[in-house]
């Protein structure tokens, strides 16, 4: 119950900052022109996907690792009273998640209803809302770890700079070296290794750009397209939130505050 | 419209000539003319038949009028045409004619009233046709017998000239319309459609082998293997027709040459037209679009030389257009658009000349094997070029250059196509377009326009 209060205050906390409120309007701007100017829905879905892997990553690290931060008085404040660091810890996660994942939903959900609204747009939005997740935990993570602000928001950064960007040149580098042996299978692990690649896969082969795709594509469709591949690609993204979610709450209770 | 050299002028004109028989009905489609005698019912044919009797020794041969159907003199097709002469007109009642084989050796027209099937109870050939000069006007068509071995079809044009196929149903034939070994046939306004499933156990639309000067017009074509198929077909015109859903191409060109097709659609198909191991082909004014999947494209070229793609619209395809060993050719005027591929050319393309075109929202533009270019782009537009235009005539002032880097990539190593629309791939392009040291320097656009061509207005 002390967990759901202190959520409650999060929640309300988050909500209230003009933040959140900036980014719940520049997705509904960004999202809105784009059902608005592209007369084709899977088209603007496209462009939109483009965005939702750039911007909610960088807005979820960068957000949640300044404001773990900016209420670490209030978070000891908090532990001076009879309550367990566990639960502390896991409300200010989910009063950051749910805060972003409900700007999300306005933002992108309201023009994808007003526009006709399709499974591809609901998946997509799905896909956001746990990169939300994934990103708020590393962010809590990294700000648990690093005492120092600055040197946490750096830290923050390169791991959104290393998923969105730097992995993807890895995986180029690696496909490049290996061109002559069959990398499907390998392609397959290495693009479950990074929350980013893998939302972006599985958005991709529910639109028809997967046509594009070839023989590799093909393969990815094989296991994505079924049911037990996406819901193993959900249950990857999920574990990818879990697991700095577990690593953050080991150190937050053993670390001297 | 250009038609070319001197040469196609005249065969062009000659296959006009040919149609000097048909007319066109209120929808502007071309229909046969119905001559006077086919359109009599048989009272009135009697009626003029004892009234010219006193004054004329009559020539019966020359144009006898012979109804099939319940309640008239003969009953079966087999009966009647047995018994027409040269030039007669068999006038074919509504009914269901389930006779086997029909074969017509002699120059007879068959004209169906008010659509009478012909059955070919999945058995036989429907009809053969072995004479010159047959015309076969407003029949259904269907239920033809499959075989490995021979090319049963709905109706079998055999060593013959100048027939008339036109205004009827082919339903559920393993192939529709062949004619082989044949010349100066007409196959028009038919509706084709069958329910192929695999490609090894269908036929084809209309399939022409050995053929010449044939002309194939407002036929619409659905479900078979290939839509419209030759081999060794020559000075041929397609027009008109819609060839879609089809498993492999809407229409397919083996060692074909001198043949022309224009205003088509082909949509839905396994992909759009494949042109291969010919030359002297001309596609204006047609329409490739939809043909989407894991090998599908607009057009598929191979081997062909001397050929004009002039005016066509490509939409929507996984490949717009495919080269390989295409040479000597010229694109023009074409809308390119929301295809994964605008244009894939190969290496072992050379002398192309590609101008005029409207390239605009495909995921790719050009993309090639080859390190250098041994064709020409020119003055097309491109919607991906972010040029500038000082002195306003137009024309940019920097070239464009649409092999982009990424295309390039996946070009040599496919799999890095799973990095599709990821934020590095973007960065990669832009860079390389500011600074271009991978993508081939020759594949360029020395004089990219700055606004698409309106091609519907002119």
């Amino acid at each position: 119950m002390v967990t759901l209060k202190v959520l409650k205050y999060v929640l309300y906390d988050v909500l209230r900052s003009r933040m959140v409120l900036a980014y719940a309007l520049l997705l509904f701007v960004f999202s809105y022109a784009l059902f608005y100017l592209e007369s084709d829905p899977s088209k603007s879905v496209l462009s939109l996907l483009n965005i939702v892997l750039l911007l909610v990553p960088l807005v979820s690290i960068i957000f949640g690792t300044i404001h773990f931060y900016n209420s670490r008085e209030f978070i000891e404040m908090l532990l001076a009273q009879p309550m367990s660091r566990r639960s502390l810890f896991f409300s200010e996660f989910l009063g950051l998640a749910l805060s972003l994942t409900l700007a999300l939903v306005f933002g992108i959900g309201i023009p994808a209803i007003t526009f006709g609204v399709s499974a591809t747009s609901l998946f997509l939005i799905l896909v956001g809302v746990l990169l939300t997740f994934v990103f708020v935990a590393i962010a809590i993570w990294s700000a648990v770890v690093t005492n120092d602000k600055a040197r946490g928001i750096g830290v923050s950064l390169l791991l959104w700079f290393y998923f969105t960007i730097l992995y993807d040149g890895i995986i180029l580098l690696v496909l490049f070296y290996f061109s002559d042996y069959p990398m499907e299978k390998v392609m397959m692990i290495l693009s479950a290794l990074n929350p980013v690649d893998l939302g972006r896969i599985s958005v991709l082969l529910r639109l028809d750009v997967s046509a594009l795709m070839g023989y590799t594509g093909a393969v990815f469709q094989k296991f994505l397209g079924s049911i037990s591949g996406t819901v193993t690609a959900l249950a990857l993204l999920v574990l990818w939130s879990l697991l700095p979610l577990w690593f953050g709450n080991r150190y937050f209770r053993r670390k001297d505050l | 419209m250009d038609m070319g050299g001197s040469h196609e002028a005249g065969e062009v004109n000659r296959i006009y000539s040919l149609l000097m028989k048909t007319g066109r009905n209120r929808n502007g489609r071309l229909t046969v003319k119905r001559f006077a005698w086919c359109s009599f019912d048989a009272r009135r044919g009697i009626a003029l038949l004892f009234f010219f009797l006193p004054s004329f020794n009559v020539n019966f041969s020359a144009a006898r009028s012979i109804d099939v159907g319940p309640g008239f003199p003969f009953h079966t097709l087999k009966q009647a045409i047995a018994a027409a002469d040269s030039g007669d007109v068999i006038n074919v009642q509504p009914g269901v004619y389930a006779e086997g084989n029909i074969i017509i050796t002699k120059p007879i027209s068959l004209c169906g009233i008010g659509y009478p099937v012909i059955d070919g109870k999945k058995a036989d050939e429907v009809i053969t046709i072995k004479s010159n000069g047959v015309t076969l006007d407003g029949f259904v068509i269907q239920n033809s017998g499959k075989s490995d071995l021979k090319e049963l079809s709905g109706i079998h044009i055999a060593n013959a000239k100048q027939c008339i196929v036109a205004n009827n149903k082919l339903i559920n034939n393993f192939f529709g319309i062949t004619c082989d070994n044949s010349r100066d046939c007409s196959i028009f306004n038919n509706e084709i459609r069958s329910n192929a499933t695999t490609e090894t156990s269908s036929g084809n639309g209309i399939h022409c082998w050995k053929s010449s000067s044939i002309f194939i017009d407002g036929n619409h074509i659905s479900g078979h293997r290939d839509g419209i198929y030759f081999e060794f077909v020559t000075y041929t015109q397609v027009s008109h027709n819609i060839s879609e859903h089809n498993l492999r191409y809407g229409i397919h060109f083996m060692f074909s040459d001198h043949d022309m097709y224009f205003t088509n659609t082909f949509r839905n198909n396994g992909s759009g037209v494949a042109v291969m191991y010919s030359k002297f082909v001309n596609m204006y004014f047609n329409r490739f679009e939809n043909n989407w999947g894991g090998a599908a494209y607009g057009l598929l070229l191979k081997e062909l030389t001397d050929s004009r793609i002039i005016s066509n619209h490509f939409e929507r395809n996984t490949t717009g257009i495919f080269l390989e060993g295409t040479s000597r050719s010229f694109f023009a005027k074409n809308e390119i658009v929301r295809n994964g591929w605008a244009l894939k050319i190969l290496g072992d393309c050379y002398s192309d000349t590609i101008t005029e075109n409207n390239f605009s929202a495909n995921t790719f533009d050009v993309t090639t094997n080859a390190g250098e270019n041994q064709n020409k782009f020119a003055a097309n537009y491109w919607d991906k070029y972010r040029g500038y235009d000082l002195n306003r005539d137009g024309t940019g002032d920097v070239p464009f250059r649409p092999v982009s880097l990424y295309s390039k990539l996946v070009e040599e190593v496919p799999n890095s196509v799973l990095l599709l629309h990821s934020f590095m791939v973007n960065v990669l392009d832009q860079t390389e377009k500011v600074i271009p040291s991978i993508t081939p320097e020759q594949f360029r656009d020395d004089t990219p326009k700055m606004k698409p061509y309106n091609h519907a207005a002119t």
